[in-house]
């Protein structure tokens, strides 16, 4: 008897291994989940693209839900995002600020990044309210923000709700954002 | 029209592996001998087809065919002919034709080199191998064809990924492959034998030569890449534990353990079920290790691009072939019993005692490469499991399997007889002390504790392993190839070990950034910058460095590392410049062009790295050795007839 | 006179030239240049195909690199710079897994299974030993050394 089942051990073994490897098919090994979320937003005082002269802070943006988008202009996903923003920015009444980030790779000038993503924003449109200009890249580092695009959610209390790492397509926007958004937005598909 | 040549080739090919399949599985249980010489002939026809196959595939290559897609996608106008050839392998779809037409040379090998196999044992092998053709050739056919046209054609191709544009990088897949596939025959022997439900060990001999062959070259096609990566790479690593490097190890480690135990089923028919298991264990981590590098479910640098729909395909081909044998072997291995008796110092004890951390090692491996995915699957957030925790790791099972090698090499089948030798060995281990504390202290003037252990181990397992050449001197003629096999493999081991000891111990890496004229100095050599200038290759443009070598003003070398452009755009490549000696390497490797005539570079001091590249091929070697002993060669019709014999009694019953 | 002033001009280039392939210099301390080494070869490069922040030439492992350094520059421990990435982007990052209660197994495993492997191969040694105690007839005269 005791033969018997040292015998099933490799089988068993075996099928406990495809188990998982089944699940591995379906997963993306490289998503970081983010471990903000439920957590405050980290505190950030960045330039506005736009405007040297204008600081963006979370003390600025308190007091409302907002999207944080995170782009730059050499982001060819962004580029394919980028009419879904137009149209919530459109659409809905939630402010969509982005976080202009990695636009520039040492040793470029930031100042030209800046106005290349400015130029950018005019051939392709401008959904945004406001846009902070993270030269340094490390505001997008304390969002642990490994890629572009990725979009935050962000309670009128200042807390991560939600984080969506690529595209914004409009399954995305109907079954991860509107739900935590609750009020009513429009048709936004 | 080539191209399709080829496919149809495939095709046929696909058709007589079936063939092979059926007439050599169902032709043995029914004893019909008219069948079971037909599977032979399908092996031959099933090789001649696929020979044709990637021959076009690689006239495609050769006549810039960019027509075909994945000759589009891996060759361009400007890449030279060799790597032209090497592309056929280089990318996914050719690799796995390449798997099929190894399988089939392995197969035609068996097919031929086998005269006195009794003919059903044979048959069933055959078929066995043609069942697990079935699968490739269907895979590759449905899913990942070669042949696969591209309208309109391209203008160029995207070329050939520039890392791949390397001798030793070119010669590492197919090494590979020779050895993962290799094993399939160990697997198709243990099966054949699960299906007769055999109680005899003759298949353990037979077994043991193909093993030989396939551990050998897995081995060299491991080296290869381990070696590569090394002077490719710019950053004078030698092994990563990625995911697909792991994926060759755990094979290997298997096979070391298969081949130690083919050992005790064939003197003394112990341990069959175990070494069937282990037979059916390589071949099954080679397969995990093709899906793991198609199927995406991990994150390596040498992943093919990924599919899920091709992943799903190999876990079920897997899960077939695997699932198969496995449930071949609960259903037999109950019945196998052996009485044998052996003493507790015997060579059966050590050599279960070697199985035994050999396979933990195995699964140790296969735990930490696996566990990232584990903990995704069980909703526990992700981790990652590198370097850090694998060099530890691996130092567990590994350092005992070592010093249990020094002793149990000199046992003896059955009895305890170690007594006599044991009084040698103790000496010899104060002597490795001895001799690892001068190294540590003197040579490289530094206590480190790891690297006093590991030069300990490394010395004994050397000393150990000469004395019974030294013993045996002037009767060298008279000692068996197995003897000298063993020898030259447990020196490579003992070799390896130091290497690995020396330059995990003792290297020094330095970051900097040089002027021209400017200098930097590491452990008593000085490296002078010279500049740079740009030279012009095949499909390249690089920039060249000169760095000068002196060691107390006189002159060692110039070395020129170069940073590569390729016309295909990409990344640019690092070529390192490399100054080898058994005793150090000296490696530079430019890093950033700062302006202004300065280049960032990173400089190294690499003590006793060749002595790991030196051992693997000095196991390799041992291993081809082995081979050629004299017992494996055709032994004698009288073992045929009593196989036979065997098979005649049990279609009778 | 010259010789100290050539020394000194030497010493002087070779650390300023010192700087390392991040393009910033190196740290004065060698102690904190080895801290800096050894930490980047154990944090993994959020945006390559498996590799660390070291050898990864991706323009986010330089940015993680210099964050490295300034966390370093502030004095902060080994494990807080751990801390301050593994609450940014989990313990991905991390390729010496931290040792916690879903990795136990992990850590335990080499020697469990060493243990374990030994162990039963023991067992079974034993159990032949006592077989061939039991039987020495059994055991023929012709022994062998040195065929593998």
């Amino acid at each position: 008897m005791k033969v018997r089942l040292g015998v099933l051990v490799p089988l068993g073994l075996f099928v406990v291994l495809v188990g998982f490897l089944f699940f591995g098919l379906f997963n993306d090994p490289r998503e970081i989940p983010s471990p903000l979320i439920g957590k405050p937003a980290p505190t950030f005082n960045l330039e506005e693209l736009r405007d040297p002269e204008q600081v963006i802070s979370n003390g600025s943006l308190a007091g409302q839900m907002y999207l944080l988008n995170v782009w730059n202009s050499s982001c060819v996903t962004c580029r394919q995002e980028h009419p879904m923003l137009m149209q919530i920015a459109r659409s809905s009444k939630l402010p969509i600020i982005g976080l202009n980030w990695k636009e520039s790779d040492w040793p470029e000038d930031p100042e030209v990044g800046r106005a290349r993503a400015i130029s950018w924003l005019s051939r392709f449109g401008d959904p945004y309210t406001k846009i902070a200009f993270d030269k340094e890249g490390s505001v997008g580092i304390n969002f642990g923000v490994y890629g572009t695009p990725e979009t935050f959610l962000v309670s009128p209390d200042g807390m991560i709700l939600a984080k969506h790492v690529g595209a914004i397509t409009p399954d995305v926007w109907r079954e991860k954002f509107m739900p935590l958004i609750g009020q009513p937005q429009g048709s936004a598909s | 029209m080539i191209p399709e040549l080829g496919h149809f080739a495939l095709i046929l090919a696909l058709l007589l592996a079936a063939a092979q399949g059926f007439f050599g599985i169902v032709g043995a249980s029914r004893g019909n001998v008219a069948w079971m010489r037909a599977a032979q002939s399908a092996v031959t026809g099933q090789w001649v087809f696929l020979v044709l196959s990637f021959g076009a595939l690689i006239y495609a290559f050769i006549q810039f065919d960019f027509s075909v897609r994945y000759v589009a996608m891996t060759s361009n106008s400007l890449l030279p002919l060799f790597y032209r050839i090497a592309a056929a392998w280089g990318g996914h779809e050719g690799s796995l034709l390449f798997w099929g037409l190894t399988l089939a040379t392995w197969s035609v090998a068996v097919a031929v080199l086998s005269r006195n196999m009794p003919l059903p044992f044979k048959s069933r092998v055959l078929g066995v191998l043609g069942l697990v053709s079935v699968g490739f050739l269907m895979f590759t056919l449905f899913t990942s064809s070669p042949f696969t046209r591209l309208m309109p054609a391209a203008a160029d191709g995207n070329d050939l990924n520039p890392l791949l544009q390397d001798p030793a990088l070119a010669i590492h897949p197919p090494m590979l492959y020779i050895g993962y596939v290799g094993f399939a025959v160990a697997f198709a022997f243990a099966c054949a034998t699960l299906i007769e439900g055999r109680q005899d060990n003759d298949w353990a001999r037979m077994a043991r030569p193909w093993t030989l062959a396939a551990w050998l070259s897995l081995t060299i096609g491991i080296t290869l890449g381990s070696w590569w990566a090394y002077y490719e790479l710019g950053w004078g690593g030698y092994w990563f534990w990625d995911p697909v490097e792991n994926a060759s190890f755990m094979p290997w480690l298997m096979g070391t353990a298969l081949i130690h135990s083919l050992a005790v089923t064939e003197k003394r028919g112990l341990f069959k079920s175990w070494t069937l298991l282990l037979a059916v264990g390589c071949f099954s981590l080679s397969l995990l290790g093709t899906f793991l590098v198609r199927s995406g479910v991990l994150v390596s640098v040498h992943a093919f691009a990924t599919d899920p729909a091709r992943g799903l395909f190999i876990l079920a081909f897997l899960v077939a072939v695997i699932g198969g044998a496995l449930a071949l072997y609960t259903w037999r291995a109950p019945a196998l019993k052996s009485e044998a008796g052996f003493e507790l110092a015997s060579r059966e004890a050590f050599l279960l005692f070697n199985n035994a951390l050999l396979v933990a090692a195995t699964g140790l491996i296969l735990l930490g490469t696996l566990y990232p995915l584990v903990m995704d699957a069980m909703e526990l957030g992700k981790i990652s499991v590198g370097p850090p925790y694998f060099g530890k790791a691996f130092l567990i099972p590994m350092v005992p399997l070592v010093l249990l090698m020094a002793v149990g090499m000199h046992a003896i089948w059955k009895r305890s007889r170690l007594g006599p030798v044991m009084h040698l060995l103790w000496i010899l281990l104060g002597a490795a002390v001895a001799l690892a504390l001068f190294v540590t202290l003197v040579v490289y003037e530094e206590f480190h504790l790891m690297g006093l252990v590991g030069f300990t181990v490394g010395f004994w397992l050397l000393g150990s392993t000469l004395v019974e050449p030294i013993k045996r001197f002037g009767g060298w003629r008279t000692l068996p190839a197995g003897f000298w096999g063993m020898t030259a493999a447990h020196v490579g081991v003992a070799l390896f070990a130091i290497g690995v000891t020396g330059v995990e111990s003792y290297r020094i890496e330095k970051d900097i950034s040089l002027g021209i004229g400017d200098s930097t100095v590491l452990e008593g050599y000085e490296f002078r910058f010279d500049g740079t200038k740009n030279v012009q290759g095949p499909n390249y443009r690089a920039v060249e460095g000169t760095v000068v070598i002196t060691r107390d003003g006189k002159p060692v070398t110039t070395l020129h590392p170069q940073k590569r452009f390729y016309a295909s755009g990409g990344n640019p490549m690092t070529e390192a410049g490399i100054h080898g000696r058994l005793r150090r390497d000296l490696f530079v490797a430019l890093g950033e062009d700062l302006g202004a005539g300065k280049w960032s570079m990173r400089v190294q001091y690499k003590p006793l790295i060749r002595l790991i590249w030196l051992g693997a091929l000095f196991m390799a070697l041992g291993a081809a050795v082995s081979a050629t002993d004299r017992r494996y060669r055709a032994r004698s019709k009288v073992s045929a007839a009593v196989m036979t014999g065997h098979a005649a009694g049990e279609a009778a019953r | 006179m010259t010789l100290l002033l050539r020394t000194l001009l030497l010493a002087f280039l070779v650390t300023t030239a010192a700087v390392a392939i991040d393009n910033e210099p190196a740290f004065e301390d060698p102690a904190m240049q080895a801290r800096y080494d050894a930490l980047i070869r154990e944090l993994r490069c959020t945006v390559c195909q498996n590799q660390t922040i070291a050898d990864s030439n991706a323009s986010l492992a330089r940015d993680l690199r210099r964050e490295v350094r300034r966390l370093m520059e502030e004095g902060r421990t080994d494990q807080e710079i751990r801390d301050f990435l593994t609450d940014r982007y989990t313990d991905f990052v991390l390729y010496n897994p931290p040792v916690k209660p879903r990795t136990y197994l992990l850590w335990a495993a080499p020697g469990l299974l060493v243990i374990i492997g030994l162990g039963a191969a023991l067992m079974v040694v034993l159990r032949r030993a006592k077989a061939a105690k039991d039987n020495p007839a059994a055991l023929d005269a012709d022994n062998e050394t040195g065929s593998p």
